[in-house]
């Protein structure tokens, strides 16, 4: 057996207006070359000019990591050629990352791994290459693209722990809105260093690095099947190579190129962006705007309101939902039935109408009053949900609904029972099947009946009191 | 009538309808090509020109762009093989400013190859010749844009000073070169040889010209994040003030007077005879000036602390001539061939020299010792300068030691007073300080320039020197008035 030891770099682009480095457009086009300005094409004498929110969004995530900022930002050169660079360099962040030495807690299984993070630094995107048999094109609309990197240590231990991680990693940019991180847009991407060690040794194995895997799942595969590799060779005595690979589609991985000699990058201070210290009440502003991210969320959720792992899971996953749901036990709502609405009726409309929260027409404020009617037992849980229903169907407030169809609930006992009393002489064989056979079904049968007749309005809980009652009665009186 | 006029007379004759600015215009051009095989200023002469509208001084006054300068449909080769045939889409902002001002220009002039080598020699269109003497270099790298106005083709062209491209030639020319604080003037569009060097400078006949452009061209540009705030005041309305007390010092060891006693190079001699003369004259006008004494070593590691850093720089901020976007496309089957192909037949030796010293400074083993070693005596020769403009407000020293050299000049003189009398003017690089040369005196019939170099951000007080000493020269206005043609 070995220990199996993985370090990921992962690529995200950010969400602004404009690129990092230039005023062209930051959007996703399918027309190539269709979002680009003299700078992204790294024409002689043009200059950079740093987009701040592209800074904030980095310095934010970093934050989020649990990361040390540094003391001002600058930015360094990393020189080499491609063909997908046009300047011949890269403007990225060797000298002072934007944040260091942090991690990300994440919930594998049911418990909990800290990922140590390395570094998160601030670079630009390049051009994307189309081969073709006989040439290559470029398409200069992502060169240019703000992108952060973050490189873990090497501290992850299969590709379940990889999984969970990038899952996680992704909702904090999520929930932080600094990317749409879709990595079927390539915006997430993911270069793994994989090496498998002797158990109980302490020197570290040849590494193996896999480069840009898009899909999370592929990233798994891609470790299951290098371990699988790698022990095989080891148990056979042989040697790792030191090199890159890639992960086809037969979920194998193949080589790319050895690694003889670490490229050189001539690194150095991009003279042409003039330094910006980090004021402390910069980053103190910047760090009381950072959410409460998902895994606190979800620990508040089963610690402190005592919903059930699955519930809370689904919860605190979406930053909007797990706000929606935070605004409702806001008013004071009933959690358990806050937590019931919101993950049936909410989450299914939500699915059903194929919309986002925030485009919902209920507002966590008018849930919150449908709840308080059913906490008080002024209308059934569902009858509660039927008026949700028809509350975004018909975009009113389910309140109005409530007053406006007369559908307040029969609590009056007296009211209840004449009602029940008809119900079971209209029923006589059930009564009797109570009687004779001690069928205690048949209460649900009753239930329903006084509901039906009652249009729905009646007390369901005081309802079963007065027909077990009744039944009771009618047994005694019977005998 | 117009040949070798400044820019004030220019304005004179224009604004009293002695002449229109269509008419400035073709004679200028008419010069241009007059003069062009004779001296080679251009790389593209225009035939036609766009006048816009404006009540800037500057309107209808025609000027040449150094060759390195982005200009939308007009072709910018920076005088090198790999960009022969390049046509830009965008303007630099000093070309925009100047076109928005009305001025007109006449032509892009010729540089060392992508501005890198102070002769004026390895352009791939040929040689730069001097106005005074046709045998002798102007200098470099913005060797067209001194010639041009040397040769009273246009009053001002712009240039580009990364060690003393501008300032260095136009001490060989008998003309004004004025390198503002870096910063004052936006770089958006200048093709970048050493971006923390970098600067736009300006070749005019007189001070006062030199200055009128720099207000039209200064001010922060959001395209260009190292320039300073713009501030609310005209270089040209401070020219006149009183200097009376201001102090200058020279360094002993760039140009002291009996550090060269003992030498026997006669044209050397009457350099610093005749700076010290004028040194003399100054006093008398009001001037305080002192030497001062600054440590050998220190001045020694100049020039190669400077090829250190440029170099480096430069093989970086030229990493995209690769024939891929743009330029001659180099044959191959792979892409590292193809790169390599365009490289090698798109640059001269010279260059491709500077690119693997560049290249080996930055590698990881070098870079503490030469590139990291370097940028720490560019900071403790700043931080001596900044030392000394505490208590004076300008540093004065000859531009050279020697007039303009001639083409077979072979002689490598590389003694280490020699480096630093010719390359002590990279000091106003380092710092980014506003610098300036301006002729004082005739040595055999070539002009020999002398350099003022301030504080940083006291551009008005440099140019109000500047103009006070060239009072004192009566060189004011000259060109050489060479060709047998009146316009």
């Amino acid at each position: 057996m070995y220990k199996v030891v993985i370090g990921l770099e992962v690529h995200c682009e950010l969400k602004t207006k404009s690129k990092n480095f230039s005023s062209a457009p930051n959007t996703f086009s399918t027309f190539p070359n269709s979002n680009v300005a003299a700078v992204d094409l790294g024409l002689p004498g043009i200059l950079p000019v740093v987009n701040k929110e592209a800074c904030r969004k980095a310095l934010l995530t970093a934050m989020a990591l649990n990361c040390q900022n540094p003391d001002e930002v600058i930015f360094d050169r990393k020189n080499y050629f491609y063909p997908d660079l046009p300047k011949g360099y890269q403007i990225t962040q060797v000298t002072k990352p934007m944040g260091v030495n942090g991690y990300l807690d994440v919930l594998v299984g049911d418990k909990i791994k800290r990922v140590k993070i390395h570094q998160l630094h601030l670079e630009e995107d390049t051009a994307s290459l189309e081969h073709h048999p006989k040439y290559s094109l470029i398409d200069y609309n992502r060169s240019g693209i703000p992108l952060i990197e973050i490189v873990t240590e090497p501290c992850i231990e299969s590709g379940e722990e990889a999984v969970a991680f990038l899952e996680d990693l992704r909702d904090v940019f999520l929930f932080l809105g600094v990317s749409e991180a879709k990595s079927n847009y390539g915006q997430m991407r993911c270069d793994v260093n994989i090496s498998l060690m002797e158990e109980g040794s302490t020197k570290l194995g040849t590494k193996v690095e896999m480069k840009n895997i898009n899909a999370f799942n592929n990233v798994k595969v891609a470790i299951e099947y290098e371990i699988k590799r790698q022990s095989a060779l080891l148990d056979k005595g042989e040697k790792i190579i030191q090199e890159t690979r890639r992960i086809a589609e037969d979920g194998k991985t193949y080589s790319m190129r050895e690694k003889v000699d670490a490229i050189d990058y001539k690194y150095f201070i991009e003279p042409n962006i003039p330094s910006t210290p980090l004021r402390h009440e910069y980053l103190e502003e910047l760090r009381s705007s950072l959410p409460e991210l998902k895994l606190d969320r979800y620990l508040k959720y089963i610690n402190k309101y005592n919903i059930g792992k699955s519930d809370a899971k689904v919860l605190a996953k979406v930053r909007s939902i797990s706000d929606y749901f935070e605004e409702v036990l806001s008013y004071g709502s009933d959690v358990s039935l806050a937590v019931n609405f919101v993950t049936t009726s909410i989450l299914s409309t939500l699915n059903k109408l194929e919309i986002s929260v925030d485009e919902l027409f209920i507002s966590p404020k008018m849930l919150s009053e449908v709840i308080e009617y059913v906490y008080q037992g002024k209308i059934s849980l569902d009858h509660g949900k039927k008026i949700l229903y028809k509350a975004i169907e018909e975009k009113i407030d389910p309140i109005e609904l409530i007053k406006k169809e007369n559908l307040k609930q029969i609590n009056d006992e007296d009211e209840l029972l004449e009602l029940i009393k008809k119900v079971m002489d209209d029923n006589l064989e059930q009564v009797r099947q109570y009687i004779e056979e001690d069928n205690k079904h048949v209460i649900n049968f009753f239930i329903g009946q006084t509901m039906k007749v009652s249009n729905r309005q009646a007390n369901p809980n005081k309802s079963l009191e007065l027909i077990k009652c009744e039944l009771e009665r009618r047994k005694t009186d019977g005998k | 009538m117009y040949r070798g006029k400044n820019i004030t007379k220019i304005r004179e004759l224009l604004d009293k309808k002695v002449i229109t600015k269509e008419e400035v215009f073709e004679k200028a051009t008419s010069l241009a090509h007059y003069f062009q095989d004779e001296y080679n200023s251009f790389v593209t002469i225009l035939d036609k020109v766009k006048i816009k509208d404006s009540d800037s001084l500057l309107s209808g006054i025609p000027y040449a762009l150094k060759d390195n300068f982005s200009t939308r449909g007009i072709l910018t080769t920076a005088s090198s093989n790999i960009l022969k045939d390049y046509v830009p889409v965008y303007d630099a902002t000093v070309y925009k400013k100047l076109k928005k001002a009305g001025a007109t220009l006449v032509g892009k002039t010729v540089l060392d190859e992508l501005a890198m080598g102070g002769t004026g020699t390895t352009a791939h269109t040929g040689v730069v010749r001097n106005p005074w003497d046709k045998e002798r270099m102007i200098g470099g790298s913005s060797a067209g844009s001194a010639a041009c106005v040397a040769l009273g083709i246009v009053p001002f062209a712009i240039g580009s000073d990364t060690g003393d491209s501008v300032r260095k030639p136009a001490g060989f020319g008998g003309i004004v070169g004025f390198k503002p604080t870096y910063g004052r003037i936006s770089r958006y569009g200048l093709f970048a040889f050493a971006s923390s060097l970098d600067h736009v400078a300006i070749c005019s006949r007189n001070v006062r010209d030199a200055a009128l452009v720099t207000d039209i061209l200064k001010g922060q540009d959001p395209l260009d994040m190292v320039t300073l705030k713009s501030e609310n005041v005209k270089y040209v309305d401070t020219l006149n003030d009183d200097i009376k007390g201001k102090k200058l010092f020279y360094i002993k060891e760039v140009c002291g007077k009996d550090f060269y006693k003992d030498t026997n190079d006669l044209v050397l001699k009457k350099v610093i005879t005749t700076f010290h003369d004028m040194l003399d004259k100054c006093r008398d006008k009001g001037f305080i000036i002192e030497e001062v004494s600054i440590d050998m070593d220190l001045l020694t590691a100049l020039y190669p602390a400077y090829m250190c850093i440029s170099c480096a720089e430069a093989t970086s901020n030229n990493a995209n001539l690769t024939g891929i976007q743009f330029g001659p496309r180099g044959v191959g089957n792979t892409i590292e061939e193809i790169i390599f192909n365009a490289r090698t037949e798109g640059f001269s030796e010279l260059i491709k020299r500077r690119f693997v010293l560049g290249s080996y400074i930055l590698q990881k083993e070098n870079q503490e010792k030469l590139y990291l070693n370097a940028c720490r005596v560019r900071r403790l020769i700043v931080d001596k300068i900044t030392e000394l403009f505490e208590e004076y407000d300008g540093m004065i020293a000859p531009c050279s030691g020697g007039v303009a050299p001639t083409f077979d000049s072979r002689s490598e003189k590389l003694s280490a007073r020699y480096l630093i009398l010719e390359n002590h003017m990279v000091m106003g690089n380092f710092g980014g300080f506003p610098s300036i040369t301006i002729p004082y005196t005739m040595i055999d019939k070539l002009p020999v320039g002398l350099n003022i170099t301030g504080r940083v951000k006291d551009d008005a007080l440099i140019l109000n020197i500047a103009q006070k000493i060239e009072e004192l020269t009566g060189l004011k206005d000259i060109y050489a008035k060479v060709g047998e043609i009146d316009v």
